[in-house]
């Protein structure tokens, strides 16, 4: 099972907000144990999906400089459940971005229902022993399977597109993995 | 200009977001590590709340000044020497640091800021006197 918990950018406003969606299938295991008589989404892996939303847009802004991870929670609250067939949309905005970290407002919505708010802060890890750990390239493969750069708009309004620095080892050259001449 | 009441309430309810305590601990003796329990990370999360609460900017190292910790020239064998301690009360004149001069092994030094601490530092950057 890959560790990715939304399906999809629907909007990504470089450095203010993204949208991401998450569709929940009764083919996903997690649901088989949780739980056996009543499959529902788990609050934890909600949380992990609108970390992702919030931190690829920190990353994002970064330009991926930054090693960018979850540090806290320090508000999450569920207002009903998230069932097999329901879609999700996850919104993270950001509220403020520093030298040390970032922190970003998400909100989940099944269709018209408010169904989770949370606040997640990130930090910036400096110390170079985890430079192995966090592969820029890894964030930007992650931003085009989920097709930020489609939906994607620049501050300026422009297209979104990846750092110019992170394409030259890269196969592609756009944001879309279109291969150019 | 808020009054030194309305900055502790706006530090408590900050606190209160940041720290998942209860108001009523939030008290001006109480101290952030040890009586509220906030951890490193905490820090950042203060510091943006008191920003935006007091539209205030707070640059890496004001509130709380790592780099002397770090810094040789001020550390040696796990304490604050006394070039270190004369920086410290220079650069945190709203901290209380009487008990951390008698030993002032560097851990301590962060478990020692107290609410009242927080509201003297925005009281000063605010100009607040009464």
């Amino acid at each position: 099972m890959r560790w990715y918990w939304i399906d999809r950018f629907l909007e990504f406003e470089s450095g203010r907000y993204a949208k991401a969606i998450k569709c929940i299938s009764l083919a996903e295991e997690h649901l088989h144990d949780h739980f056996a008589s009543y499959p529902m989404m788990p609050n934890s892996l909600v949380i992990e999906g609108m970390a992702q939303t919030g931190g690829l847009l920190v990353c994002e802004h970064n330009q991926f400089a930054e090693k960018v991870i979850l540090a806290k929670v320090p508000k999450a609250r569920f207002y009903c459940d998230a069932l097999p067939g329901n879609t999700l949309v996850y919104t993270a905005t950001l509220e403020y971005i520093k030298e040390e970290g970032a922190m970003v407002s998400c909100t989940s919505y099944r269709g018209e229902t408010l169904h989770a708010e949370a606040e997640i802060v990130f930090a910036h890890l400096n110390d170079a022993r985890v430079n192995s750990l966090f592969d820029p390239e890894t964030f930007l493969r992650m931003m085009r399977l989920l097709g930020a750069f489609e939906v994607g708009h620049a501050p300026d309004g422009t297209r979104l597109k990846p750092p110019a620095r992170l394409l030259g080892n890269s196969p592609h050259s756009d944001g879309n993995g279109q291969k150019h001449g | 200009m808020p009054t030194k009441d309305e900055v502790f309430e706006k530090i408590q309810s900050s606190l209160v977001d940041a720290l998942g305590v209860e108001e009523e601990e939030v008290q001006p003796e109480a101290t952030l590590v040890g009586d509220l329990g906030a951890e490193s990370i905490d820090f950042l999360d203060i510091a943006f709340r008191l920003e935006k609460a007091f539209n205030i900017k707070i640059p890496q190292g004001e509130l709380f000044p790592e780099d002397i910790l770090t810094d040789p020239q001020y550390v040696q064998d796990g304490k604050v020497t006394e070039a270190g301690l004369a920086e410290l009360r220079k650069r945190m004149p709203f901290a209380n640091l009487d008990n951390f001069t008698k030993n002032p092994v560097v851990q301590d030094l962060v478990n020692l800021m107290s609410v009242a601490d927080l509201c003297r530092f925005v009281e000063g950057k605010l100009g607040v006197t009464e």
